[in-house]
């Protein structure tokens, strides 16, 4: 229980009181007190995302696999991706993580309008991930690289790891598989991570709403640090997937081509 | 049960019978359903656990009536092929994964912390519906029509070229999956923050420790196999992945993957099981477990090991020999804690003043057990050995002397032990003996002969074979009718001591545990006023008076 601030004008002193009045009630029947219950619900998240990382260090172990066996394929493959939406996106995450780190800074002092609209702001630029994401998705389903719907195995003949003028290598009829793999691997973890994202969206949209109602103060705001770490958890991910499947081949170009 | 332990049984006062308990609490099929108890969530996971045990166990009986006669003329290779797998599946996934932590962990980790429930309630029994629901879609594999993959699901087998249910079985696998991941983060959370006042690390039972261990092996391996198994499925469904030859894919990765997952499988069976014997030994030899601390970082210690040998599955798989000699050396690094456990075990009873009770009886013979199945693991993690003995039935001996002498074994005893906690009540002391004889003895006659005939080249899973290990199978399948009266055989007492045994009393069996501070059944809370811990966990050298003061 956090012990009462010794200097207090009258009002503080009230809201204050109210406050723990209000945190006292949010104490479940398990728990002996408060701090046990924050505590509890912060180190299981902690331990959920463990879990998390090895449920995504699978995929990202058989992408390093594949493209250290299949270099050329995944390279080519990478270069058809529009690297320049995975960069506002990795943008748009980044200040996502700002806004909510901000919201849980403003739960801990208690200023309630301020938390609401860092929250909205975070659910919002999660939103703006999602469309440039679905823009991109458009993008890929009219550029013909969606394996087993849209896909053109001719197309990647004529194509080759970085500029074809530098290496002049294009891909061959057995390089095409592994082609489609990549492309495999880029569907299911990006799509794995967006809906992470949309989780993500849905209960931050959540804690907003609750948060507007007055549910949190600076006694009781355990769910927004919890969805917190999640959310930095998701940015995290990105952080790491945006180079693995974007950038593959960006080191061996002759020139950045925009 | 002797007389000198046995406290006298106190008449039961008109407070004692209409005391609240978890059981009659709330009735109701809603209020089991719909609850949020450890305690009931507990039992929701033993009445689950005990059907797929004898859905696993039919299976297997059908498998080993066809190997009574070299030419297989029970049933057809296909069907062998899925009885087989159904067994593997059933009872790797859905009885033995779930079984110790599950079932007793769920009863008894919150009462040994002091607490009152698990850190997390609702999760808990979301992680018991995920588990029922693949439960479910496991028996609807087997109804409609089976799935022959083998319980390893290797690519491309299960990838491209068997045609049953293998969709359904793998999605029943990933919500079973989900199911242990929430367990095991409810488990390791409760065990940070939830212990009682006093409390310490050093304070906590070795079945808290070796839960917490199996625990971390859930959290850290099961999201692996997840993923894996959820890419098999994807590529079973659009034809492209990253397992299957044909789209260039490695089926050595899904092996990699699997066994990562499926190696640690084996600890987080046997650990429980580790747990639950280093519970039942002081108990009934009256002394402190020898080497607590010891013990206790083995549990650790076989956690952390078991995510580093996980090649030795894989010796003749293809890969480098370079790994494999790494694998192979660290493989032999597991049998330094589980040796560890052994002496201890063995310590504690040298001049104990041991009685011979039912659950005492499973722990024994559990130590004899996994002690041959651990000697009989050093021969297999030999690289050279190990070429020979590759899927023959001498890996099926040793595992399965892991897993039913140990884990099965350490599972029955701890049910044995508490079972009056659980209920209230004590089960017939004659039969319930008898049947640790039976399974001891069934047990050593089904899988002896799998050794011998293993050793000498008889491969596993084949629906026919070589006629001079004929006999050998013979033995096999006799002991196996033995070992199933043996399990049969507690299903009808216990039963029955629901209704008709003896009202057990708080502590039965003068056991120094926090469980046993608290009447049997439990309250809802668990425990009247939250206790204040002073002692140790096996403080079985201090007088009577010292312990309940």
């Amino acid at each position: 229980m956090t012990p009462e601030p010794s200097i207090l004008s009258p009002e503080e002193r009230q809201v204050f009181q109210e406050d723990t009045v209000l945190g006292q009630h949010r104490l479940q029947e398990q728990f002996s007190n408060l701090e046990q219950q924050t505590e509890t619900a912060l180190v299981g998240m902690w331990v959920f995302l463990a879990t998390e990382v090895l449920f995504f260090g699978t995929l990202f172990i058989s992408l390093a696999v594949y493209r250290w066996q299949y270099n050329a394929a995944f390279t080519t493959a990478s270069e058809q991706l529009d690297w320049m939406i995975g960069g506002i996106n990795t943008v748009i995450l980044l200040t996502s993580s700002l806004t909510m780190v901000l919201g849980v800074h403003f739960a801990r002092l208690g200023w309630r309008r301020p938390l609401v609209w860092m929250l909205v702001l975070t659910a919002l630029l999660g939103c703006g991930f999602m469309c440039f994401k679905g823009i991109e998705y458009y993008k890929d389903y009219v550029e013909n690289l969606i394996p087993g719907w849209r896909f053109v195995d001719s197309e990647w003949l004529e194509r080759g790891p970085g500029t074809q003028e530098a290496h002049g290598a294009t891909l061959t009829e057995q390089d095409v598989p592994h082609v489609k793999m990549f492309l495999f691997l880029y569907w299911t973890m990006t799509g794995l991570h967006a809906f992470h994202v949309f989780i993500g969206i849905v209960v931050i949209a959540g804690l907003a709403v609750l948060a507007h109602r007055g549910h949190y103060s600076r006694i009781y705001y355990t769910p927004i640090e919890v969805v917190g770490l999640y959310w930095h958890f998701v940015d995290l991910v990105w952080i790491f997937l945006f180079p693995m499947l974007y950038l593959i081949g960006l080191h061996s170009a002759s020139e950045i081509r925009f | 049960m002797s007389i000198a332990t046995m406290p006298a049984q106190q008449p039961v006062s008109p407070a004692e019978e209409t005391r609240l308990t978890y059981l009659n609490v709330a009735y109701g099929l809603k209020s089991w359903l719909l609850t949020k108890d450890h305690k009931r969530i507990g039992i929701l996971y033993l009445l689950t656990i005990t059907v797929m045990f004898f859905i696993g166990g039919i299976a297997i009986s059908i498998v080993r009536l066809n190997l009574m006669t070299p030419d297989g003329r029970f049933i057809e290779p296909d069907t062998y092929n899925k009885m087989f797998t159904a067994h593997g599946l059933i009872m790797v996934f859905f009885f033995l994964v779930p079984s110790i932590p599950a079932t007793l962990g769920n009863f008894c980790l919150p009462m040994m912390l002091g607490a009152k429930d698990l850190a997390f309630p609702r999760i808990n029994l979301l992680s018991w519906y995920l588990f029922i629901t693949g439960c479910g879609l496991m028996i609807y594999s087997v109804l409609a029509g089976g799935v022959d993959t083998g319980w390893t699901l290797y690519t491309p087998y299960s990838s491209q070229s068997s045609h049953y249910n293998v969709e359904t079985t793998l999605i029943g696998i990933v919500a079973a999956g989900f199911s242990s991941i929430f367990t095991g983060l409810n488990f390791v959370v409760t065990t940070h923050k939830m212990r009682a006042p006093g409390l310490t690390w050093w304070r906590l039972p070795i079945f808290v420790w070796s839960t917490y261990a199996t625990s971390f092996i859930f959290l850290l391996a099961v999201p692996v196999l997840a993923m894996a198994v959820i890419l098999v499925v994807i590529e079973r469904i659009v034809h492209i992945g990253v397992f299957d030859p044909a789209y260039g894919g490695d089926p050595l990765l899904f092996q990699h993957l699997f066994w990562f997952y499926s190696h640690p499988a084996v600890y987080i069976m046997i650990l429980p099981g580790m747990g639950v014997v280093s519970e039942i030994i002081p108990c009934f030899a009256r002394k402190q477990l020898f080497g607590y601390h010891f013990v206790a970082l083995s549990s650790i210690a076989i956690a952390c090991f078991s995510f580093i040998v996980w090649a030795h599955h894989m010796f003749v798989a293809g890969i480098s020999l370079y790994s494999a000699l790494i694998f192979s050396v660290l493989s032999f690094l597991v049998a330094v804690p589980s040796a560890i456990k052994v002496f201890n075990w063995t310590a504690t009873l040298y001049k104990g003043s041991i009685t011979f009770e039912a659950p005492m009886l499973f722990a024994l013979g559990f130590v004899v057990l996994f002690t041959v199945g651990g000697l009989t693991g050093l021969f297999l993690a030999t690289l050279g050995m190990d070429i020979h003995l590759h899927d023959t039935y001498f890996i099926i001996a040793h595992f399965h002397f892991i897993m039913v002498g140990g884990a099965v074994m350490a599972y029955m005893g701890g049910l044995h032990y508490w079972w009056p906690k659980i209920t209230g009540r004590m089960y017939n002391d004659w039969l319930s003996k008898i049947s640790a004889l039976i399974i001891f003895i069934g047990f050593f006659l089904t899988f002896t002969p799998q050794f011998v005939m293993g050793y000498n080249g008889a491969t596993r899973r084949y629906h026919r074979y070589a006629p001079e290990y004929q006999v050998w199978h013979v033995l096999s399948t006799a002991g196996a009718s033995v070992l199933g009266v043996g399990y049969v055989l507690p299903l009808g007492y216990l039963i029955w001591s629901l209704r008709y045994g003896q009202k057990a009393g708080p502590n039965p069996w003068g056991a120094t545990g926090l469980e046993w501070q608290t009447p049997s059944p439990p309250p809802p809370d668990n425990f009247p006023v939250t206790p204040l811990v002073v002692r140790g966990p096996y403080e079985y050298h201090l007088e009577k008076s010292q312990l309940d003061p």
